[in-house]
């Protein structure tokens, strides 16, 4: 149970564009994907997907497969064949909802056209495990293969229980991450009746004047190898998931415990899990919403699991810049988390401005900030929280220099 | 379908114009090329049947979708029971 976990290729497809590269370099620049208080991943599919992988796949599931291509380019795999026995390779992407717009167009259809015009393809499109299993179709991968739905804690719980296969021998390397394409005026009205979206249409994590997120759409995939397996084949090494820590409030449908109990449990977790103290921990990419509850909660939770730490700790989010990609968020954050961490650099929370009571954390609204690691090989968390009180969060290191 | 008359050749370019929608290539597909090896399958054969149920009013049901192993034989189906 102790095998090491590393991570060999990244992958992302975001409102900030096409590739994890360009995620880090326009976040850490100070641009923005949100547009009009929403945030869409802009991508030309048949770029990508062929007209018959495209036409069976949900847009959720067209943004995993595009994330899952660039992460495996850079691992140097073969797309159509894992570099280990396909047994022991697995797939876990998460999501929040799965194919709403599948599900949404197919329930038009029915009631204008019939149960007759209901497309034979409605059910396996927007079904939340469709990502999955297409990934390990297209890329023939024969070992587990399932998606976590924990709400916005779905990508790091994929990437915590593929993490988990590996280090138990299971499998020698996983496919993980998120995806989430829920632009549908059904998610946008049931979000906004529940007043978790911004009126203002602006993403200001930790700031007072936040009112709500934003919501985004988009992927994250890495692939995540054991460590022998990895250096059997003389892969590059961009970083290593260390630690893995999960707990429910088990409080309330939607609001976090006040105090961040839950989400302190799950950091600590992670940490002892990782073998390290909060001394050790260099950068926190935050859940960091932009809801009021979010916000005030995680701060909480920071400061009871990470004691004086906290406060010298920079700690920014990733959803300043691109919203909340829901199922999604922590797959792509823990994407930008690796890519920080190989600039050792604190990317800021853009447009942070103005401190609210409570919560005065360094939330490193003044742009990106480097890491002072002193040489040391640096260590971050990032944290994910769900509806229904699921909290995940992952110890990553990055690579030495 | 009162007015018009249906031909086998317009049965013929529909079903092709279908394939090449689902994935087929444009070139492979011939009355001999079989659907396996077109890469179509049964979800995509349900599909077929959906647009000649309305371009046509012919029904084809789970039972006949075995039988369908060529171009040529989905076509020569649909123009049976279109009366073309």
């Amino acid at each position: 149970m102790d095998k090491r976990v590393v991570i060999t290729g990244v992958g992302a497809v975001t409102p900030l564009g096409v590739g994890a590269r360009t995620l880090h370099t326009r976040w850490c620049g100070g641009d923005s994907g949100i547009e009009d208080g929403t945030a869409r991943a802009d991508f030309e599919v048949t770029e990508f997907l062929n007209r018959k992988l495209a036409r069976r796949s949900d847009r959720f599931t067209q943004l995993a497969l595009i994330a899952a291509q660039e992460a495996l380019e850079q691992a140097g795999w073969d797309a159509d064949e894992p570099p280990h026995d396909s047994d022991r390779v697995g797939c876990i992407v998460g999501t929040g909802i799965g194919g709403i717009g599948t599900l949404m167009h197919g329930y038009d259809v029915l009631n204008e056209s019939g149960p007759g015009k209901v497309s034979p393809l409605a059910i396996p499109l927007m079904m939340p495990n469709a990502a999955a299993g297409a990934l390990a179709m297209r890329h023939g991968l024969h070992g587990v293969s399932f998606a976590p739905t924990s709400a916005c804690a779905a990508g790091a719980h994929s990437i915590g229980e593929a993490s988990r296969a590996i280090a138990a021998g299971d499998c020698d390397a996983v496919l993980a991450g998120g995806a989430e394409a829920a632009h549908h005026p059904i998610a946008h009205a049931a979000f906004g009746q529940m007043d978790a979206l911004s009126d203002s249409g602006v993403s200001r994590p930790f700031d007072a004047r936040r009112d709500g997120f934003v919501m985004g759409e988009g992927a994250g995939i890495l692939v995540l190898e054991s460590g022998e397996a990895a250096e059997a084949r003389g892969a590059t090494v961009l970083g290593e998931v260390v630690g893995y820590g999960a707990t429910s409030d088990a409080h309330h449908l939607t609001a976090p415990l006040e105090d961040g109990a839950g989400a302190a449990r799950a950091i600590r977790l992670a940490l002892a899990d990782a073998g390290l103290q909060a001394a050790d921990v260099d950068y926190v990419n935050a859940h960091g919403t932009s809801t009021p509850l979010n916000d005030a909660s995680e701060t909480r939770a920071l400061k009871a699991a990470l004691g004086d730490r906290a406060y010298e700790v920079p700690v920014s989010s990733t959803k300043s810049v691109i919203g909340h990609l829901l199922g999604a968020a922590g797959a792509v954050e823990a994407v930008a988390t690796i890519l920080a961490l190989g600039e050792r650099v604190a990317p800021p929370t853009v447009g942070w401005e103005v401190r609210d009571e409570g919560l005065d954390l360094d939330y490193v609204g003044d742009g990106p900030r480097r890491l002072d690691v002193n040489g040391k090989v640096p260590v971050a968390l990032s944290n994910s929280f769900g509806f229904g009180g699921h909290n995940a969060v992952l110890a990553l290191k990055g690579a030495p220099a | 379908m009162s007015d018009t008359t249906i031909t086998r050749e317009a049965i013929q370019t529909r079903v092709a114009e279908a394939l090449e929608e689902f994935g087929a290539e444009p070139s492979e597909i011939t009355p001999d090329a079989t659907f396996e090896a077109l890469d179509v399958d049964s979800l995509d054969l349900v599909e077929l049947g959906q647009i000649v149920q309305e371009d046509y009013g012919v029904e084809l049901k789970g039972e006949d979708m075995p039988k369908l192993k060529t171009v040529g034989n989905a076509v020569d189906l649909i123009a049976e029971r279109a009366g073309a």
